[in-house]
């Protein structure tokens, strides 16, 4: 087990080694010369020359890729070239929001998702299964886009049910006034796709034969599906579930930017939009990195919560 | 010796699939209704993308042949009862006095606008015959919306197509080395691939579009690069179980090169996977173009797709005018639907085995 880790944690270097060297290809080699842009339009060589020499552009590429890399180790990207704040108190200031709206949004989901797939998967065939089927299909059709334009068209602005858009102060402010809406807008996108991918899980571990021994030896089908399979299929459940936890931190991008929630997901776009390396930089590193610590998790959970799984 | 194996593996690999797989997986899809249907329902999309590239469908968007948000023909009387009995009208009639707040002395412009006012005739351009009303509506510059969302949907798919046909080109060749010949070059291939799993899709996206910038061009470029991962895990699991086949090892026993063993012998083995494959990334693509043309990472300012088109939603609703949002929601569903659809069937037909 711990060999394990140790393998897979040393796997995790060149993958990062290779994410800061994509990151930096992309920003610094890619990207244009970001000088022309902070200098303004009336700059004067001699400007050009200092702003260059303060982001280290003078500089060889190997050199600026060194530099790079030592932020990324010491947790200093410097300053956000939009705000001029320290690029780490912007982002420590983003996680909060954005882990507020998805992560409520993750848990209402299953809470929803799982029950629903169950009940779905136990109906399998009949009409309340084709029922559910046809209205997921029905709601995926409809793009996310279109669900957070007219949900707050309709919602917030025609009926007033609830704020347009923004954030307030205080966890609890946000999570009962300026959350549901957009929560609710991702689950209409989010739904629809989890239900049919969950009700696979339960149907597959439905069509095993201890299922059919359970049932020859008497049991209820109630003990059936909440002792047997119900434990079963929240295995992958549990793995899906622990792979998409990075994507709390990124946040909804575009829920985030459209309902003017100040999380992580606004910040990329906000960045993107105006050209803020450092930030998108940063963001992109950190969250592969995070990416490659919850697969692993992932895969050490599966196999405690799954004795039958090996690890190699 | 070369000759006759020359003449002998063109035969053995053009006759064969004629009967083979394809054929019978039309049939299959043929006998499943639902797919058949939606399979003319995707295609009809797919020849109005190409009329659309062609400039042959759509191309009139541009022109401003209504008023400003001229509502859809059906319920035109009922929406000019409730706007404002003047609409301000571009160069139109200058009955504007009255919304004018200082004095001719105090405006710093004042003798200057009073010069244009006189001029206005002169320069007026003939075009004020526009339209009050629409089949189904015009946008803020009058526009028809009808021509604007084929236009629009053409933009989409095209952009999806051929997206999705470079990432298949890209996650095939890559995948198919990797798997096929495995070791130093698997290996490597392989951290490529992880450096690209790693960095959420959504992120790598826009950090890819955030650096390219705008354009159908660009668009097609970005989202080939970071969508190709898919593609090579699958190839390359299948190049690494088939490797060792028996068919291949004939191949290689009658002195097929490798490339020749990857492409002719193995890959039209694989084929049917692609092209589900290929049909899941434009279905995608076509999400994901909207996504980013709606963040302003898009299509160019001049050009029109279904998310840039639902980019100016959020600005019209407000002001209660819905049929451009409702004309790219349906053009839109019905797309990904029927896409979805013509997927499950195709996937049935042709992989039945994996049910």
């Amino acid at each position: 087990m711990l060999s394990y880790i140790i393998r897979r944690v040393l796997q995790m270097i060149p993958t990062l080694f290779g994410v800061m060297l994509l990151v930096f290809c992309l920003f610094s080699v890619f990207g244009g010369d970001p000088s022309l842009v902070l200098a303004g339009k009336h700059m004067t060589p001699a400007t050009l020359a200092n702003v260059r020499a303060q982001l280290g552009l003078d500089q060889p590429l190997t050199t600026q890729f060194m530099i790079f890399v030592k932020q990324v180790f010491t947790l200093d990207f410097g300053t956000s070239w939009g705000s001029q704040q320290p690029v780490r108190d912007v982002l420590a200031s983003r996680v909060g929001p954005s882990l507020t709206l998805s992560g409520a949004l993750l848990v209402v989901d299953l809470l929803l998702a799982v029950p629903l797939a169950a009940l779905v998967a136990y109906f399998r065939g009949g009409l309340t299964d084709r029922i559910v089927t046809i209205c997921c299909t029905l709601a995926m059709s409809i793009s996310a886009l279109v669900y957070i334009v007219a949900g707050q068209y309709l919602l917030a602005y025609k009926w007033g049910l609830f704020p347009v858009g923004g954030w307030g102060h205080g966890f609890w402010t946000n999570l009962l006034i300026y959350v549901p809406l957009p929560m609710l807008m991702g689950l209409m996108v989010s739904l629809g796709p989890d239900i049919r991918f969950y009700r696979s899980f339960f149907v597959e571990e439905m069509n095993h034969d201890y299922v059919r021994t359970a049932r020859a030896k008497g049991l209820s089908e109630q003990k059936v599906m909440l002792k047997h399979v119900l434990r079963n299929a929240l295995i992958p459940v549990v793995t899906t579930v622990m792979m998409s936890l990075p994507y709390l931190l990124i946040g909804a991008l575009v829920l985030e930017s459209f309902f003017q929630i100040p999380g992580m997901g606004n910040e990329v776009v906000r960045a993107m939009n105006n050209s803020d390396f450092p930030i998108i930089k940063a963001i992109t590193v950190y969250v592969a990195l995070a990416t490659m610590v919850f697969n692993l998790l992932a895969d050490l959970i599966y196999k405690l919560i799954d004795p039958r799984v090996q690890l190699k | 010796m070369t000759t006759m194996i020359n003449q002998a593996a063109p035969a053995a690999t053009e006759t064969r699939p004629q009967r083979g797989l394809w054929a019978m997986g039309w049939r299959r899809l043929k006998r499943n209704k639902v797919a058949f249907c939606s399979f003319w329902v995707v295609m009809a999309y797919m020849l109005l993308a190409v009329a659309g590239w062609l400039n042959i469908l759509g191309d009139g968007w541009r022109a401003q042949i209504a008023v400003p948000y001229a509502p859809p023909s059906f319920l035109a009387k009922t929406v000019a009862d409730t706007l404002p009995p003047e609409a301000p009208v571009a160069g139109g009639t200058a009955s504007a006095p009255a919304l004018i707040m200082v004095t001719p002395e105090e405006d710093p412009i004042g003798k200057e606008m009073e010069i244009a006012r006189q001029n206005m005739g002169k320069y007026a351009t003939a075009n004020d015959a526009k339209l009050e009303s629409l089949p189904f509506g015009a946008d803020l510059r009058g526009r028809d919306v009808i021509h604007k969302t084929l236009k629009g949907a053409s933009t989409s798919i095209f952009v999806g197509l051929l997206g999705a046909l470079l990432s298949i080109v890209i996650g095939t060749s890559l995948g198919s080395v990797a798997g096929y010949f495995g070791g130093k070059v698997d290996d490597f291939l392989n951290w490529f691939y992880s450096v690209f799993t790693s960095v959420p899709d959504m992120l790598l996206l826009l950090s890819f579009a955030a650096v390219a910038g705008r354009g159908i061009k660009t668009i097609i470029i970005v989202m080939a690069l970071t969508s190709w991962t898919g593609t090579f895990r699958l190839v390359r699991a299948e190049y690494l179980k088939l490797r060792s086949r028996e068919y291949v090892q004939a191949a290689s026993a009658i002195g097929a090169s490798d490339a020749r063993r990857m492409f002719v012998h193995i890959l039209p083995n694989i084929s049917h996977l692609l092209l589900v494959q290929f049909s899941l990334l434009t279905v995608a693509l076509i999400k994901y173009e909207a996504i980013l043309s709606f963040l302003g990472f898009g299509v160019g300012v001049t050009q029109v797709s279904l998310g840039s088109m639902l980019a100016e939603a959020p600005a019209e609703l407000v002001q209660g005018f819905w049929w451009q949002m409702v004309a790219v929601t349906i053009a839109m569903s019905l797309l990904v639907t029927t896409f979805s659809l013509l997927i499950d069937g195709l996937r049935d037909a042709l992989d039945p085995k994996a049910r």
